[in-house]
């Protein structure tokens, strides 16, 4: 098992108010870590640190480390707009760009100077295959990216981001906002890309966490209460406030 | 307490009765106003056109209805209107459109808060003041660089237009790019995009027909301009691209035949209607592009 990130002391503030205390984890290569907790409790604040996504927000501030194949992304050298191409994000809400299908998906690539018709035609299929989206959409790929369903958007978002190849994908409740069979849908896609991604993904569900996470790691208030294998977490955790919130004793 | 509540309800239908009456009558007075423009216009538009031929008035390469021999083609004033448009268009289109990607995008909270009401200042400059500062001003410096050019030239008044249709494009254009949701510029930036591509290739185009809209707008302004023309373009039809030359637009033409002592019933009298109807024809057409153009790629997020 490999590290693939590991996070040393990182605390952050929105203005005077501490969101993250003190939190040190290590996530592995080729697994999914499930983050969950009480609303509020911080786990997209801590999401967003991991590709910098914190910077859009005013009068923020980290301290501690986030390494990624143990380079500090925090360090001087390393240029967030670089580093959110080695990390993609899909969001609560599906946020396809007001464009095609195809558009989307090689918006990254093109932006990064491909511009082989070949090499996108194929990228755009083979992402659409792997997000099982190309079967439904194969005949409309040059059609607005908004006339699909919200379920279908959801899946093409992860394309637009896998199109990216990058090595880490972060989703924040991605499933949230769509109904049981697209769930399923991208639950079922998660565990493929596993075998190429790191995945972590932040749900409210604790099923979700436990039908597809390796990894759960449980927060409250800012801290990391305790992170372990999924089952470990599920059947046997170590933390009383751990089980109080997976037993929804809590509060 | 029923009786009250019941009594109350029907006062308010009845108010809402009045309003309903009022708004209606207001709203046709404009629609018969604007009826009543097409018609004082194409009445004698249509005298004017049985006097001179349709072909002549859109083939003839000459507009010298005051002259001997008369010449009613009316190509060099539609060529002047086109030298200021596309003179304007060249300053407001960019610097408008460059200024609302700034205010929209990059500029910090307070600038924007400063800027934003300078620019409609601006835009409420009567365009007299802008005619005064072509002629003191940007003529001289033309002439500077250009020593050919006329006192009077196209090149002068077209960037006094341009300047003037900046605020309005920029306010337009960053009214529309404001509404784009931040979540498509989070997505954008969550793959690697810089500030500049945010702006670029997501914000842009997803606010595109607004966008588009400011830019018909300010040409249409361009294309009705009167004020500005008058003073700095000079009153002399002429069939050219030449920037550095005295010309005449439509709407120059329509204030000096106006503010001159042209007998009215008489053919010059009536060449005024015929350059006013071509002039609301094209601003309708103009306008009609602008709907489509909206409608075509309305906010679709
Ligand atoms: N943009 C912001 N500005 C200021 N404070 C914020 C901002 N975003 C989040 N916070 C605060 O930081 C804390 C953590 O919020 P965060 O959104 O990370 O929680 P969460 O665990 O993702 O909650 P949820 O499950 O509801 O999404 C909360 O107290 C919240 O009020
Ligand atoms: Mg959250």
């Amino acid at each position: 098992m490999e590290t693939k990130i590991r996070v040393e002391n990182l605390n952050f503030y929105y203005g005077n108010n501490r969101a993250l205390t003190n939190i040190n984890m290590e996530i592995y290569r080729n697994k999914i870590t499930a983050f969950i907790g009480p609303s509020g409790c911080g786990k997209s604040t801590f999401l967003r640190t991991i590709n910098r996504m914190n910077e859009f927000i005013e009068n923020t501030r980290v301290e501690g480390k986030v390494l990624i194949d143990d380079e500090d992304i925090y360090s001087k050298k390393v240029d967030p707009v670089e580093l959110r191409r080695r990390v993609g994000m899909v969001f609560q809400r599906p946020n396809p760009f007001p464009k095609t299908i195809y558009e989307n998906i090689v918006y990254g690539l093109k932006k990064n100077g491909v511009k082989n018709k070949e090499v996108l035609d194929e990228v755009v299929d083979t992402t659409l295959k792997s997000v099982a989206l190309y079967e439904e959409v194969k005949d409309k790929i040059h059609k607005s990216a908004l006339e699909l369903s919200g379920g279908q958007q959801q899946r093409l978002c992860i394309a637009r981001a896998i199109a990216m190849q990058p090595d880490v994908i972060l989703f924040d409740e991605p499933t949230s906002a769509l109904d049981p069979i697209s769930t399923m849908k991208i639950e079922e896609l998660l565990l493929e890309l596993k075998n190429d991604y790191t995945i972590i993904i932040v749900t409210h569900s604790m099923q979700q966490a436990a039908r597809i996470s390796d990894y759960t790691a449980f927060f409250l208030n800012g801290e990391l209460i305790e992170i372990d294998e999924t089952n470990k977490i599920f059947s046997n955790p170590r933390d009383k406030r751990t089980e109080d919130y997976i037993t929804g004793r809590f509060g | 307490m029923n009786k009250i509540l019941f009594e109350s309800k029907s006062k308010m239908q009845k108010n809402e009765r009045v309003i309903n009456k009022t708004l209606t009558i207001l709203g046709m007075v404009s629609i018969f106003t604007t009826i009543g423009i097409i018609l004082s216009l194409t009445e004698e538009t249509i005298q004017f056109f049985r006097s001179v031929s349709i072909i002549e008035f859109f083939t003839s390469r000459k507009w010298t209805p005051m002259f001997e021999p008369a010449n009613y083609g009316v190509l060099p004033l539609v060529m002047g209107t086109f030298l200021i448009v596309i003179f304007s268009s060249i300053i407001s289109i960019p610097i408008g459109l460059g200024s609302a990607i700034y205010l929209s995008e990059y500029a910090p909270k307070k600038v924007r808060k400063i800027l934003k009401p300078v620019l409609e200042i601006l835009a409420g400059i009567p365009s007299i003041v802008y005619g005064y500062f072509a002629l003191t001003s940007i003529t001289p410096l033309i002439r500077s660089i250009f020593p050919s050019a006329s006192v009077f030239n196209a090149l002068s008044a077209g960037i006094a237009v341009g300047i003037m249709t900046i605020p309005m494009v920029s306010s337009l254009s960053e009214d529309a790019m404001m509404a784009v949701p931040d979540s498509l510029r989070l997505g954008a930036y969550a793959l690697g995009s810089t500030k500049f591509e945010v702006s670029t290739k997501i914000v842009v185009p997803a606010a595109f027909s607004g966008i588009a809209a400011s830019f018909i707008l300010s040409i249409s302004r361009a294309i009705g301009e009167t004020m500005i023309v008058a003073m700095a373009a000079g009153s002399t039809p002429k069939l050219t691209l030449n920037p550095l030359e005295s010309i005449q637009t439509m709407t120059g033409y329509i204030v000096q035949i106006s503010l001159g002592d042209v007998p009215a019933g008489s053919i010059g009298y009536k060449t005024i209607f015929a350059v006013g109807t071509l002039l609301f024809a094209i601003t309708l057409i103009l306008n009609i592009i602008s709907r489509n153009i909206v409608k075509k790629y309305r906010r679709a997020y």
